[in-house]
């Protein structure tokens, strides 16, 4: 699971460059706690979404990666958005926002897996 | 046998189909496979790790059928390396069982990714087992990425819309349900409108004592909604089966036994063939649950039921693959 993590954020680094260390000064979303979260990646683990909320700048590519040990996905709960592909356990999936605006999604699998990322 | 004479419910003083007094007669917590003996309406459940008793139930019983569920072909994490070999030893207990069941029933989650080789592994090792014929539904990993188009192609012949049929054995009225389709954001499993209707239909104008036996992959009740172990318009269908002398629903999803009995209606899951899974509220999450590889097979099985006609007893036994 470390590893994959490192790899991880190794592909994020490459891919958002500069991006990547403004995220790690980004404001925390409304009732996030943790500001050491990785602010352009979110895990899935334990059937969850962490960070829950997460707030990002137009034009960020946010990466999601599966590390529970049964496949999840990513669907928009309005709209149509999202809609990854199945990911088991370590893969990933990305997409950009390019608009600002609030897009709450879950996961179509286990559907009492909620969560948002809002663009600004 | 599990379930005493007083856990029946004898009188329902709400009208309602529905006696709060039988809520949670029984609860298995034991991981074990079961052999449902139907006798006349009610279930009966009886250890298939008791051979005595089992024999007795299977000499009983007019019609005995075999549950297995969350087959889950295609994992492969710690919790279970081999879900193969699971499976086939949950084939083996089958064709042990001394009178053959009529058919298996499978409660879905047959593979873990909806990879075709995933259901064509279970498709071959199923026909070793002596019960022939097989009737499924689906879980949610059967119908991944592609809204069960897939299954639909491969077990989905003679069904309607996303899956579901019935069909009538010896006297007793199956019915096969899916809900795991359309999931909505924050919800629980869902049968939908086009299925409710479908249902009503499907039982109207039956005669009040016919048997019914419904299965599906997420439970009919609220087993532990927080973790999405529940079907959200589960009430609608059992209002339309209440007026029915004994109603049996059989569900997997969740991974290990659980019963209860409510007015007429028996609820019972069963264990899977492949891992298993924490109790309610009992660890962070509901994932694959890791234990002892020697304690493995204990937490996986199987379930039969046996039926009676003219008595008023289903008999659900669940057996483990230990």
């Amino acid at each position: 699971m470390k590893k994959a993590l490192v790899s991880a954020s190794a592909a994020a680094l490459l891919v958002l460059s500069l991006g990547l260390s403004k995220a790690s000064h980004a404001k925390p979303a409304a009732g996030e706690q943790n500001g050491s979260i990785d602010q352009y990646q979110i895990k899935i683990d334990n059937f969850s979404f962490a960070p829950e909320t997460l707030t990002v700048p137009a034009g960020t590519t946010v990466t999601w990666v599966n590390q529970d040990d049964v496949p999840h996905n990513i669907v928009s709960s309005e709209g149509k958005t999202l809609k990854s592909p199945v990911m088991d356990t370590d893969e990933k999936f990305s997409y950009t926002f390019t608009k600002p605006g609030t897009y709450p999604y879950y996961c179509g699998i286990h559907p009492k897996m909620t969560a948002k990322v809002i663009v600004e | 046998m599990r379930r005493q004479k007083e856990n029946l419910i004898l009188h329902n003083h709400n009208h309602d189909g529905v006696d709060r007094r039988g809520f949670l007669k029984c609860m298995a917590w034991a991981g074990t496979g079961a052999l449902f003996v139907v006798k006349g309406g009610v279930l009966r459940s009886y250890s298939l790790s008791d051979p005595a008793g089992l024999a007795a139930g299977a000499r009983a019983g007019e019609l005995s059928f075999i549950q297995i569920s969350d087959s889950h072909m295609g994992f492969d994490k710690a919790a279970n390396p081999d879900v193969v070999a699971t499976l086939r030893v949950a084939v083996d207990r089958i064709n042990a069982v001394p009178t053959a069941p009529a058919f298996l029933l499978h409660t879905g989650d047959i593979s873990h990714l909806s990879k075709p080789g995933e259901f064509d592994t279970v498709d071959q090792v199923l026909k070793s087992a002596k019960a022939r014929q097989v009737f499924y539904v689906p879980g949610e990993h059967d119908v991944l990425g592609d809204d069960g188009k897939q299954y639909l192609e491969r077990y989905g012949k003679g069904t309607k819309g996303g899956g579901w049929y019935s069909f009538d054995h010896k006297g007793v009225h199956f019915i096969g349900l899916v809900n795991v389709l359309n999931l909505k954001a924050g919800g629980l499993g869902t049968l939908g409108s086009e299925q409710l209707e479908w249902l009503e239909d499907d039982v109207k104008g039956r005669s009040a004592s016919t048997p019914i036996v419904v299965f599906a992959h997420i439970p009919l009740w609220a087993v532990y909604p927080e973790w999405g172990w529940g079907t959200d318009d589960s009430a609608q269908a059992l209002a339309y089966l209440k007026r029915f002398g004994s109603v049996t629903v059989l569900n997997g999803h969740i991974h290990q036994t659980m019963q209860k009995v409510e007015g007429n209606i028996t609820f019972h899951t069963a264990t899977s063939t492949a891992f298993p899974q924490p109790r309610p509220g009992t660890a962070p999450s509901p994932g694959p649950m890791k234990v002892p590889a020697e304690q493995l097979r204990s937490l996986l099985g199987l379930t039969s039921v046996h039926y009676v006609a003219g008595k008023h007893t289903l008999a659900i036994v669940d057996s483990s693959l230990a």
